[in-house]
Order: structure tokens, then C-alpha cells, then sequence
């Protein structure tokens, strides 16, 4: 059997970065969340914001720590599987995945320490600027790895020697055509994903009746939170996908499953795009729908595939599906709000057993939209590593067998499946304990993120509960 | 590189010592986490664990700090030696994956707690390993053609590639040791000058070792140190490193607490000293130099800019948070 490294190698980063993605998915928004608990305990001295902050600074640790050595894997993957790729893109792209790691990682590195451990050693205020710093730590994080990812989709202020990319413009490179909005779509996915998380978590521990005051204030203020951000999101998504259209047509030609170019183009709902004949099979469409979303006017031009040659063009099916998923997701998202707005003006927001329930089952929609759209942008990226420069194919290591992949990519599956179920369960098992309630009892002392009395303790405490 | 103003040696300098910080920071932590596996009851393994715990993650930083200088400022030396160090690089990350959950883990999941101690332990010693590994492959040399690396995944496996994953494991074992002697008190500190006494004497035989092997299978290595009057300036490399080794015996032996440690260092310095005289100029070792591997002008100077302004600040606050956990670790209050 000839086992393709290209292939396994695109499986092995898709596996690595799809776990990895979670992570900072949950942590860039509750490193914001935190901090505007943390400010809201600061201005107004009310301990609940303190109880309900504690309470997900663990879930946030746990979180981290994942993220942080699932993390240290990623930039070593450059290297051992995409070493050509490395060679020819490093001298436009290494200086940003190093800015990232000077001014986010050890910025985060040093203030969580002080965000975990330090609330009794250090002023409320230096704690306040603490939480703000790792929050900022997530969002510099953020700037700089999709300031990268975005010029492999829309590369800019560079010139091309001997098949290599060199720098002409740092500025340009940076804030290249599709970065602005590729970061705003997904900082503030990050932020809708934390908050149903959110939402899901006090939904949870309002119907168990655990810590009900501190659930009924997180879930208030977390959908007052998301009643701005999903709007807002939609809005940014309309925008981004204006910008693929100009700058990434085949891309968007896939997503959209069009094969021929042309006006009034219909909004496919549902189809079975077929590569091979050039074709959709049982599609179910919206006529002109498509030309108004996608180019804002009844009978807009939207280029189809077959404008591309064959070994130019996206897989189809894969774009198409996952953007419908995320799309489909954030349209729920959307209804959600709106209901909780109607809940929230008949002051049943708390009450309703339905609605409780129904914000628990979208709780995990968020990442799954997360994932979805990840897939969408990179699988709509290709045959393309660096988009119309350099090929997928001629990135990979010239040195590695597919048996070479193929074990590493299984090593890789067997941990991270070890790993992960283990760091959700972990996580399950602090939100069934909930917040502390009242201010008498005395929280369990965090330090770096790791309770300080001696395991049995906690055993003894938990035989009790 | 044409300009006059080469960054080279500033971006040499900046990974050197980048590495070097990692290699002693992360090398003393997972030393511990080695010796954590020689702990024979709970008291003691809560008391190792806890005098690392609020400092490893900023010493993994380094490791990702290092890689990225590397792939930033000699992007051609990166793109030949990470994947010709295919699966040391797979075993060292997946060890370091064990060894990272378990700190968190092992206090929140005390069901699995056997699991986690052994992912710890364990994983700290393959990290320990595969390192070393890579060093011994590295000084080996690798297979190129052109701009790529064209030898196969298992070159890296040699025998004396194995030694110097071996004589790693002994050598971060002896920072962890000394670590442990400067953190504990009693028993613990016992055990940790033994198991300092026993690694010294590993990490000697290793350093003599490669010290012999080196300059026999390279005739540049040979000639780089034995030729006249290089003999005389670099000479007292290995003098220095037999005082400093005894010296260290002495302190292990003694009473000091804070000897060990520094011996360690020290030696650790003197080895990285002498492996950078036998390999200069090279950062591909015999086959690129620093100045054919380099990346743009303008790719060193836009990351230099940010890079000499954070890095102090890195420093400080990084010391800063090894100041606030000083003194002596207990095990019934955490570590402060």
C-alpha cells in the first residue's frame, strides 16, 4: 500500500489543530469574561461577581493548561511535516509566530500566576489588572497567529526569490486584505462560543438548584452580553464573506457549491456537490437569495468553479457542508437571544424549564461552529498552502514516508484521545461542584491553578458532600 | 549577507541564549520530575512537585521561544534539523504533554492519580531523553541536498546519538538534584544529594565520553582542538569542567545547599561552551554556517527590534515570579 505523507500530514495538522482550536476557543473568551467579573467586583464590591469569577478562573485553568501544551506541539509541526513550506515562508511569517510568543505567552505566563494565586497577596485593583492583562495576553495571542493565517489566505507585501517569499512591506504583510475582519469573525466567535458556554453551565446549575443566585447573575449577564455579540457577528460574518469574494473567489465559489459564473445566482441550501462531473445532485435552492447576500444586489455576478482550472479549485463538499453548520449554528444562536429577550421582558428568564434546557443543548454548538468555520476557511484555502503561490503538496517534508506520518499521526491520536476526554471530564466535575455560595465558606485556596491541600483532603470533602 | 550591518551574530547570540535558558531552566524541572519518580511516599512527592509547579510552564516558554528564534532568524537550519529529527521531536512533544497535564491532573482527577504520577514521571525522563538524542544527532550531522534534509526519519538513531540521550537524562537529573537540595529540607534533601551523587558520576562519564568520541570521529572537531595554539586557549574548557565536577562532589557530599545547584550550572555552561567551540560556525554542523542559513536582513531586524526590548522585560519578570516562590518548599501549605 503507498501511503501519501502529504495527505496524512494534512490529517495528522488537521487532528492536532482542530484539539488545540477548543482551547483558546474557551479561553480567549473567559480570560474577558473573568476580567469583566473581576471589574464588575472592583467597582461595585459585590461578592457574588467574586464567587462566580472564582469559579470559572478553575474551569479557565484547567482549560489553559490544555491549551498551552497542546499549544507548544503546533510551531514544531512547521518543521517536522512542513519543513519546504518553513523554508520558503519564514522569513515573512516566523516573525510573527515569535511575536506572539514575546508579547502574548509569557505576558500570560507571568499574570496568571497572579490571576490564580495572587487574589489574597496583592491589592483587589493590581488582581483587576491581572485578569485585564491575561485577557490581553488571549487577544495579542490571537492578533499575531491570525495575522499569520490570514496572509496564507491573502498574502500580501511580499516579493517572491527563487521560490521563496521575502518581506517588502512588514505593515502590509501584517494587515494584509483579509486579516481585520478574519480576526474580528473570530475573536468574536470565541467570545459567542465562551458565552453559550457560559449560558449552558448556570442553565445546568439553575435547574440542579446549585448556587442559584450566582447562575441566574452569570446567565443575565452573559446573554445581555451575547444580545450585542451575535447580532454583531452576523453583521462581521456578511462582511467577511464580501471580503472572500473579492479576494478568495474559488474559495467562495466552493462554499457556495456554484459551478458556472453568472447573475442572479440562487441560495443553495442543500446539495451533493460532485467534483468529478462538475455538478450538484438533489439540490435545494432559493432563487436570487444568493446573489443578494453575496454581492448585496438582486443580480449580482458570483464567479462558479468552472472559471477556475480543475487543479485550482477547492474541494467542494467539505466547505459547503461546514459553512452551512456554522451558519445553521449561529442562525440558532440568533433565535436564542431573541428568546431570551422575550423571556427576559416577562421576567421568566430564570423560570422557564424549556428555555433552561434548550440553552444547555447549545452550549457545545459553539465549538462545534468553531470547527466548522476553521474547516471552511482551510479546506476552501486549498490546493493552496500560501493562496495562488505555493501548493499544499510542495510543502510537505521531502524527507518523510507516509509510514513515517502514519505512526506519528497515530501516537498523536492516542494521546490527545487519552488527554482531552480526561480534561473535560475534570472540567465536568468543577462545574457539578458549582460556585461557592456564601461568603462564610471558605473557598478552597487556588495556587497556580492547583488546589494546595494534599489530595486526600479533597476526598474527604467530597465523601462528605 | 550583503548589508553591513549584519544581524547574525546579534540573532546568534539570541538563540544561544535562548536555548541555553531552556536547557537549565527546563532541565532542572524535568530533572525533578525524573527524581519524582524515586519519591517513596505522598508527602514527598506533593513536596517535589510543588517546588516546580509555579515556574514550568514559563520554562516551556523558552522551548517555544527557542524554536521560533530558530525558524525566525536561521529558517534554513530549521527546515534541515526538525525534520530530520522526526520522531525524537514526536517523543520529546508527546512527553512533554504527559508530564505538562499531570501538575493540573493529578490534584483534580485523585481517582487516576497512579496515572498521572507515572505520566509525570515518565514523561519528564523521555523528554530528558529524546532531547539528548537530538543533540547527539545534531552533532552528527545530517544528510542534505540543496536546501533540504534528504537522509531518512531513523537517521537520527546512532549509537552515540543514545549516549547522549542517555548522559541527558544524567545530566538533568543533576539540576534537579541540586534544585532539590536548595528547595527541601530532611529527607527529601537526602535523597536528592544521593541521586546528585549518582548522576554526577553519569554525566561525567557522558561528558568524558563525547569529549573522546567528537574529536575521533571528526577530523575538524580534532583539529578545532588540538592544533597549536587553539590547545592553549581552549584548554581550560575541560580543566575548568574536572574542577567544577569536583568541587560539585564535594558539595554533594557536604553541607551546602545551594552548591550543587550552581556546580550544575556551571558544568552544564562548560559543556554548551564546548560543544558550540567544536561546531562554530555552524548551524547545520558541517554543512551551513550561521551566515548561509540566516533569513532577510529585513526579517532579523523587524523581529530584533521587539525581540531586545521584551526579552529584558521577559528577564525581569520572570526572575520577579522565581523571587516570589524563594526560600525553602513545604508540602502541607503549597509552596510559598
Amino acid at each position: 500500500m503507498e501511503l501519501d505523507p502529504v495527505f496524512l500530514s494534512r490529517l495528522q495538522f488537521a487532528w492536532l489543530i482542530a484539539f488545540h482550536i477548543l482551547m483558546p476557543a474557551l479561553t480567549v473568551g473567559l480570560a474577558s469574561f473573568i476580567a469583566v467579573l473581576e471589574g464588575l467586583h472592583f467597582f461595585t464590591r459585590r461578592e457574588i461577581y467574586l464567587r462566580i469569577s472564582t469559579f470559572w478562573i478553575k474551569i479557565f485553568s484547567v482549560a489553559f493548561g490544555m491549551g498551552v501544551v497542546s499549544g507548544v506541539i503546533m510551531p514544531f509541526q512547521f518543521g517536522t511535516n512542513w519543513s519546504r513550506y518553513s523554508d520558503a515562508t519564514a522569513n515573512v511569517l516566523a516573525p510573527l509566530f515569535a511575536y506572539e510568543g514575546l508579547t502574548a505567552f509569557f505576558l500570560e505566563a507571568a499574570f496568571l500566576g497572579v490571576l490564580l494565586f495572587g487574589r489574597k497577596l496583592v491589592p483587589p485593583g493590581a488582581h483587576f489588572v491581572a485578569a485585564l492583562m491575561v485577557a490581553f495576553g488571549t487577544l495579542l495571542s490571537s492578533f499575531w497567529i491570525l495575522a499569520a493565517n490570514s496572509w496564507m489566505q491573502t498574502p500580501a507585501g511580499y516579493e517572491i526569490i527563487d521560490g521563496r517569499f521575502f518581506p517588502t512591506d512588514w505593515l502590509a504583510v501584517i494587515f494584509n486584505p483579509s486579516f481585520p475582519l478574519r480576526l474580528a469573525h473570530t475573536v468574536v466567535g470565541f467570545y459567542i462560543t465562551t458565552g453559550f458556554a457560559v449560558v449552558a453551565v448556570s442553565a445546568y446549575l439553575l435547574i440542579r438548584q446549585k448556587s442559584p443566585a450566582e447562575a441566574r447573575t452569570a446567565l443575565s449577564i452573559t446573554l445581555w452580553l451575547l444580545s450585542v455579540l451575535v447580532p454583531l457577528q452576523v453583521f462581521i460574518g456578511d462582511q467577511h464573506g464580501l471580503n472572500t469574494l473579492e479576494h478568495q473567489p474559488a474559495k467562495l465559489a466552493a462554499i457556495e457549491a456554484h459551478w458556472e459564473t453568472g447573475g442572479n445566482v440562487p441560495l443553495i441550501l442543500f446539495t451533493i456537490p460532485n467534483d468529478e462531473a462538475e455538478r450538484n445532485d438533489f439540490t435545494i435552492q432559493i432563487p436570487y437569495l444568493g446573489s443578494v447576500i453575496l454581492t448585496h444586489s438582486l443580480g449580482g455576478e458570483v464567479k462558479g468553479l468552472k472559471d477556475f482550472p480543475p487543479d485550482q479549485r477547492p474541494p467542494v463538499a467539505l466547505p459547503f457542508f461546514a459553512f452551512r453548520v456554522m451558519v445553521g449554528i449561529g442562525l440558532l444562536m440568533l433565535g436564542m437571544v431573541v428568546v431570551s429577550w422575550w423571556l427576559r421582558w416577562r421576567g421568566r428568564l430564570f423560570d422557564t424549564p424549556l428555555f433552561l434546557r434548550a440553552c444547555i443543548a447549545i452550549g457545545p454548538l459553539g465549538f462545534i461552529a468553531v470547527l466548522a468555520g476553521w474547516t471552511t476557511t482551510e479546506v476552501g484555502r486549498q490546493p493552496w498552502i500560501v493562496y495562488g503561490q505555493m501548493r499544499t503538496a510542495d510543502a510537505v517534508s521531502p524527507s518523510l514516508t507516509g509510514w513515517d506520518v502514519l505512526l506519528s499521526l497515530i501516537f498523536y491520536v492516542i494521546v490527545y484521545l487519552i488527554i482531552f476526554p480526561a480534561g473535560a471530564w475534570i472540567m465536568a466535575r468543577i462545574i457539578r461542584k458549582g460556585p461557592a455560595t456564601d461568603d462564610a465558606e471558605e473557598d478552597e485556596p487556588i495556587e497556580a491553578g492547583r488546589p494546595s491541600k494534599p489530595i486526600t483532603v479533597e476526598l474527604h470533602a467530597k465523601g462528605e458532600a | 549577507m550583503d548589508s553591513v550591518l549584519s544581524l547574525v551574530p546579534v540573532w546568534t547570540l539570541i538563540l544561544a541564549a535562548g536555548i541555553f535558558f531552556y536547557v537549565l531552566l527546563d532541565g532542572f524541572d524535568l530533572g525533578v520530575g525524573i527524581l519524582y519518580g524515586f519519591e517513596p511516599d505522598l508527602e514527598s512527592r506533593n513536596l517535589v512537585m510543588n517546588s516546580i509547579a509555579p515556574i514550568w510552564d514559563g520554562n516551556e516558554t523558552w522551548l517555544v521561544l527557542g524554536g521560533l528564534a530558530l525558524l525566525a532568524a536561521f529558517p534554513l537550519a530549521f527546515a534541515i534539523i526538525i525534520p530530520a529529527l522526526y520522531f525524537p521531536v514526536l517523543l520529546m512533544l508527546l512527553a512533554l504533554v504527559f508530564r505538562g497535564v499531570a501538575f493540573e491532573f493529578r490534584f483534580r482527577d485523585s481517582e487516576h492519580k497512579g496515572f498521572w504520577d507515572h505520566g509525570f514521571c515518565y514523561g519528564s525522563a523521555l523528554a530528558a531523553f529524546a532531547q539528548g538524542v537530538m543533540l547527539g544527532a545534531f552533532i552528527d550531522g545530517f544528510e542534505t541536498e540543496g536546501r533540504e534534509f534528504v537522509g531518512s526519519s531513523l537517521d537520527f538513531l546512532s549509537p552515540f546519538s543514545i549516549l547522549t540521550g542517555v548522559a541527558l537524562v544524567f545530566g538533568y537529573s543533576l539540576l534537579g538534584s541540586g534544585w532539590l537540595i536548595l528547595k527541601t529540607e530532611g529527607a527529601v534533601q537526602e535523597r536528592a544529594r544521593r541521586s546528585g551523587r549518582m548522576s554526577l558520576i553519569g554525566v561525567l562519564i557522558g561528558i568524558g565520553a563525547v569529549s573522546l568520541w567528537t574529536p575521533l570521529v571528526s577530523a575538524e572537531i580534532a583539529e578545532r582542538w588540538f592544533s597549536w595554539p587553539n590547545l592553549l586557549f581552549l584548554s581550560p574548557v575541560p580543566l575548568l569542567s574536572l574542577v567544577v565536577a569536583w568541587l560539585t562532589w564535594r558539595s554533594l557530599n557536604g553541607t551546602s545547599h545551594a552548591g550543587a545547584f550552581i556546580g550544575a550550572i556551571v558544568l552544564f555552561t562548560l559543556s554548551y561552551l564546548g560543544i558550540a567551540i567544536s561546531l562554530w560556525p555552524y548551524i547545520v554542523p558541517h554543512r551551513f554556517t550561521l551566515w548561509e542559513a540566516a533569513s532577510s536582513n529585513s526579517t532579523q531586524a523587524f523581529l530584533a527590534v521587539g525581540t531586545l526590548f521584551l526579552l529584558p522585560i521577559i528577564l525581569v519578570y520572570s526572575g520577579w515570579s522565581y523571587w516570589v516562590f524563594r526560600g525553602k518548599v513545604r508540602a502541607d501549605i503549597g509552596y510559598h
